[in-house]
């Protein structure tokens, strides 16, 4: 068994193999290696014996399921309303000149990847961003800047 | 009229009570009418928004015949603005986890859900272990009710609570048409009774304090108090209890920077009030004062002078572009034609009449739109089109 | 309790069953409703809004397909509140929608176009969407074309393929704008699970997906002073053309259309209803010469139940979900392809031609059949065997471009050497056809007596029921057939291969024991193929199959033995069934392939 077919398998132990596990499974593939892949699905699809395009079809209706390899950490910068007021493309300018891609990339050391997202809930507190499931509030530049910085301290542990 | 409501704080939600398991055991020595009834009697109505009388909910399910039933906490908060469903898990937890429990005793449901957003996967940790105790001590009290919490991955629309149960059936979130309601065919055709997070917790406060204290705060149609998420152009932003029925007058005064220009109630899927209508404008279910009533899921963003309410609504538009589900034409569609729409008048490229065009748009938009949201995604538009058109003008 | 609801439509008190939608009660007042997502074959999705109606009373329009009547209710269908709010989505639609009619090929059949016509929306206000979407368009399955830029997102291709065929090759994937009708990571059609059955080409509203057409090749094939055309008919084709053609469903058009393609130019009008009669020899002969390995040699190698063949759209869903079975699947080729072998042989050889310049048409009710004719192993009369396979739908095509009134043409028979057929052979156009078929012959060559049943119509194997089964008991056989003595033969018919897997589930699970199942890909069978005219509904595939019966009541010959075309072909050229030029030309193998 290859890693993926093995980390599917344990999903499916876990979560069940029923339909109302897909996005269990899916979730807990995507913590693991960042992204759902072709083969992932297809090993999903066999696990809860549904068809891959209906894996697929899910899987893309979910913001937060991508299907394409992300960094280590995936930066989701908040773009509603609120933090747009209070500077996030301040923050995004920020973030791009620090790591050196564009929204949407990720660094060629695949450690980062840069994303907008919808609200956040944090508008109270904006500009908001969230690095993996971690949320940092009223950014300024300055504080982006001492964010990433422990970030890319390669001993961050997280 | 509106100008005699002062705003009235209140403060029952985030007010630390360890009382849960008292409250709990108490209730379920009661008979399942009485506390329905008394729901009923104190007019609680949803708090996410679209306001449906909660005891008439959970008697509805109550009713329902079936083996199985559910209780489904939505935590999904996402409507740009909102924030405080996060505060009530974060802080109160337990409140939420025993009006549920509840429920289930009521309604015969012995399985609940919460379903909590991607957005908020930092509070799932600290939420289990609440689930933990909490039913730890069920078991001890001898009733029979499980909660386990369903995490979301980014979609706004599952806030919807059929696009909710599609989506907790692992399904596309795809809003289901209805009838079939959710009170009698719900998550996995079984009935369901589906709250937002505070709405269980204002349950739990009419349980612990009665009806009556509930219902002698607020107003007329909107009894009560609410959670209000403020943000925007204000010296304090964050989270209030107030008690419902007060204008956006005193609202701005208590919250405004002393330049506010308009406030956005509701989310991007509410009403833009501008700074004339503030007086006339209540925040209640339908609270018929002087002028407007508007409903809210306590959404309040406010906006001052210095910003322009073309970039406001660009903002909306983009996010209900992304965030319809994408199933039904007038929402799909619409959604996009509003935006490429505003960018042309603005460009030049169409006349300024063809907002009048929008404007009707958004009439066949409230009218036929398969679902809630895809209902009041143009709200934005109609109000502020109307309010500030010179603004969208090239 | 009563189990009728009063309500009002536009005004006229009317009394309906409990659990009737608007649409449904609307309609039995002769009042129809615009309708998109709607398909009577498929579940209600109640997204495109074109339905929408006005309840007295209440604040919002309801979809009328998915709003059950209620007591009291007052519709109103056509208030001007409707009427704008459906002129708007109609023109949102379009707005989306490539609407450059004229160069589409469901120009004139298309219900996006009838609606915008119907509403005389004559201007286009709203921005145009498709060209600011990197639209393309995916033309590489030999059988279907899917353009999205004139998809309106119904999603009946979606529920035709998931609820009627349970391939679920097609899904919905992303959401808000973005949302589209796609396949597993957007691969083009031919490198997913599609079956090419062309159910989703059936049942959609607008052109997004079409068969792939064969039509000018045709044309010039037909041009080509050098080249012989020889042209085949199915047998669920002529109960299905003059549908197209302006005649009601049901129509039987068999003398006509030989007429019209004689007019159209092909070199010879044949009927793969003759390859049907032989198939039935062939497969007949396979049945019972497995029932025998099984039974007297007890060979625990004979794959049974034996499995139909001759639907491509089957074979090929067999072939990706349940690979394991392939030795269950008869080694006949399908009636077309069997046609096709023969006729650049037995035929070329007969008529003195020389096979390179032979060109082989099929009109087919049929997409799959354009996938199958393209199989490699589909050349074993030295070239490819079929060339070109035309669907119903491309068959009234040629008819219109050439002019002809199809009513006023006079009836013909189709021309001789591959032509001659039984009714046996045309039921194979309708689900149970096949098996009804076999049933004749084979019962006969074991008993020497008809089958037990009047004017031989096997009632059981007939029907729309998903899944039917049925039981024959031999007795008294021949002598060399005595092993079968006192045996019940057990089959099953299913068709939609949603039904198909209901049967191959049990199978494999060992719940059921059949000897021989018949399936069809599409629902009612080939009569509602994925080729057949646009709309086909229940009702229509009801017609259709009555047409078909009809057709075989009134063969003069009802049992594909006593085809005397084909006992001349065995006697001059095959000599025997499953003999060893049968095995070259009219046999085939199947290719294990990926379920995901």
């Amino acid at each position: 068994m290859n890693p993926i077919q093995s980390l599917v398998k344990d999903l499916a132990d876990k979560h069940g193999r029923k339909r109302e596990s897909l996005l269990p499974i899916m979730q807990g593939v995507v913590a693991q290696e960042k992204y759902l892949s072709e083969l992932a699905m297809i090993e999903i699809a066999r696990e809860i014996d549904i068809s891959a395009s209906e894996v697929y079809g899910t899987a893309t209706f979910y913001s937060f399921l991508e299907t394409e390899k992300m960094g280590k950490y995936v930066i989701r910068v908040c773009k509603t309303i609120t933090c747009a007021m209070k500077g996030k493309n301040q923050v995004m300018l920020t973030i791009q000149n620090m790591l050196k891609i564009k929204l949407g990339e990720t660094t060629p050391d695949r450690k980062f990847t840069l994303l907008e997202t919808n609200c956040l809930g944090w508008c109270h507190k904006a500009p908001a961003m969230l690095i993996n499931d971690d949320v940092y509030t009223e950014l300024t530049p300055e504080k982006v800047r001492e964010v990433l910085s422990m970030y890319m301290k390669e001993n961050h542990v997280n | 009229m509106a100008n005699s409501y002062l705003l009235k704080r209140a403060d029952f939600i985030f007010r630390n009570e360890n009382d849960w398991e008292k409250i709990l055991s108490n209730s379920i020595k009661k008979k399942p009418a009485d506390l329905i009834n008394e729901l009923i009697s104190s007019e609680l109505k949803g708090r996410g928004g679209a306001g449906f009388p909660t005891g008439l909910k959970w008697k509805l399910t109550s009713e329902a015949k079936s083996d199985v039933k559910y209780v489904i906490c939505n935590a999904d908060e996402g409507e740009p603005g909102t924030f405080k469903d996060r505060e009530i898990l974060s802080k109160v937890p337990y409140k939420v986890l025993t009006a549920m429990a509840v429920c289930g005793y009521i309604t015969g449901a012995k399985q609940g859900f919460i379903y909590l957003r991607g957005e908020y996967k930092f509070l799932e940790e600290e939420l289990y272990k609440a689930i933990d105790e909490f039913e730890y001590y069920c078991k001890e009290i001898k009733l029979e009710f499980k909660i386990n919490i369903f995490m979301g991955s980014g979609a706004y629309i599952c806030g919807e609570e059929t696009a909710l149960m599609e989506s907790m059936e692992g399904r596309r979130g795809e809003p289901r048409n209805k009838p079939p309601f959710p009170s009698i065919e719900g998550y996995k055709e079984k009935p369901t009774v589906i709250n937002n997070v505070e709405t269980l917790a204002h349950a739990y406060t009419i349980f612990k304090e009665g009806a009556k204290k509930f219902y002698d705060l607020g107003v007329q149609y909107s009894r009560g108090t609410k959670l209000f998420s403020v943000s925007g152009d204000t010296p304090k932003p964050g989270i209030y209890e107030l008690e419902l029925g007060m204008s956006l007058q005193d609202f701005v005064y208590e919250f405004g920077d002393g330049d506010t220009k308009a406030v956005q109630v509701g989310g991007a899927s509410g009403f833009l009030v501008p700074r004339k209508k503030f007086k006339d404008a209540a925040i209640g279910f339908q609270g018929k004062l002087t002028g407007i009533s508007l409903p809210t899921g306590g959404s309040m963003m406010l906006f001052n002078s210095s910003r322009s309410m073309f970039n406001v609504l660009d903002n909306y538009l983009e996010f209900f572009r992304e965030e319809s589900c994408g199933q039904c034409t007038p929402c799909r569609v619409g959604c996009q034609q509003l935006l490429l729409g505003i960018k042309a008048v603005k460009r030049g490229d169409k006349p300024a009449s063809y907002l009048d065009k929008l404007m009707r748009l958004t009439e066949t938009m409230q009218l036929t739109a398969k679902c809630g949201l895809g209902q009041s995604v143009a709200n934005s538009f109609s109000s502020i089109v109307e309010n500030f058109r010179e603004e969208m003008i090239y | 309790m009563s189990d009728k609801l009063n309500i009002t439509i536009n005004g006229f008190q009317v009394s309906v069953k409990k659990n009737t939608t608007i649409l449904e009660a609307a309609d039995e007042q002769g009042i129809r409703i615009p309708t998109l997502c709607y398909h009577k074959d498929l579940c209600i999705a109640g997204n495109c809004r074109v339905c929408v109606v006005e309840v007295v009373g209440q604040k919002r329009l309801s979809a009328a397909c998915a709003t059950p009547c209620e007591e009291g209710m007052e519709i109103l269908t056509n208030s001007l509140k409707v009427r704008n709010s459906r002129k708007h989505i109609i023109e949102l639609l379009l707005s989306e929608h490539n609407a450059d009619c004229t160069k589409c090929y469901r120009n004139g059949n298309c219900e996006l176009q009838e609606l915008a016509s119907e509403y005389k929306i004559m201007t286009q206000d709203f921005i145009e969407l498709v060209p600011l979407k990197n639209y393309t368009i995916d033309a590489f399955s030999p059988s279907i074309i899917k353009d999205d830029s004139k998809c309106i997102r119904c999603q009946r291709c979606v529920r035709t393929c998931a609820e009627l065929q349970g391939v679920n090759a097609l899904t919905v994937s992303h959401k808000g704008d973005k949302m589209k009708i796609t396949t597993f990571f957007e691969k083009n059609m031919n490198q997913v699970v599609c079956t090419n059955c062309g159910q989703c080409v059936n049942h959609c509203p607008t052109g997004a997906l079409v068969e792939k057409n064969y039509i000018e090749e045709v044309w010039e094939a037909i041009a080509d002073p050098t080249k012989h055309v020889v042209v085949q008919t199915a047998p669920a084709v002529r109960v299905g053309l003059g549908e197209e053609l302006g005649l009601p469903s049901g129509s039987r058009v068999t003398g006509k259309m030989v007429s019209a393609l004689k007019r159209l130019g092909f070199d010879s009008v044949l009927d793969t209803d003759f390859t049907a009669d032989l198939t039935i020899m062939e497969e007949g002969t396979e049945l019972l010469t497995r029932l025998k390995k099984a039974l007297v040699d007890k060979d625990e190698n004979v794959a049974l139940p034996m499995a139909t063949s001759c639907s491509p759209g089957w074979i090929k869903y067999i072939e990706h979900m349940y690979p394991e079975f392939l030795n269950n699947l008869s080694t006949c080729k399908s009636p077309q392809q069997m046609f096709g072998a023969l006729v650049k042989t037995y035929y070329a050889k007969a008529r003195n031609l020389d096979p390179e310049n032979i060109v082989s048409v099929s009109i087919m009710p049929c997409t799959a059949k354009k996938f199958e004719a393209y199989r490699p192993e589909m050349h074993d009369s030295g070239y490819r065997d079929v060339d070109y396979v035309l669907t119903t739908r491309e068959l009234a095509i040629l008819i219109k471009q050439a002019g002809l009134d199809f009513n006023k043409l006079d009836e013909v028979k189709y021309d001789r050497l591959m032509g001659e057929s039984s009714g046996a052979a045309v039921i194979f156009g309708a689900t149970g056809g096949v098996m009804e078929a076999a049933l004749r012959t084979a019962y006969e060559i074991v008993t020497g007596r008809e089958v037990p049943f009047e004017n031989l119509n096997i009632n059981p194997v007939r029907g729309m029921e998903g899944v039917r089964e049925a039981s024959i008991k031999i007795e008294k056989p021949a002598k060399e057939w005595a092993f079968l003595d006192g045996v019940e033969l057990k089959c099953a018919v299913a068709h939609g291969l949603v039904n198909a897997k209901a049967v191959m589930d049990a199978v494999k699970s060992g719940k059921a024991d059949y000897h021989f199942i018949e399936i069809m890909a599409c629902p009612g069978g080939c009569l509602g193929g994925g080729g057949q005219p646009i709309p086909t509904n229940p009702e229509i595939r009801q017609k259709r199959a009555e047409a078909i019966y009809a057709e075989d009541s009134d063969m003069p010959i009802r049992k594909s033995h006593l085809n005397p075309e084909v006992a001349k072909l065995y006697k001059d050229f095959l000599k025997e069934p499953l003999g060893e030029v049968s095995h070259h030309l009219l046999h085939t193998k199947y290719t294990k392939r990926e379920r995901y």
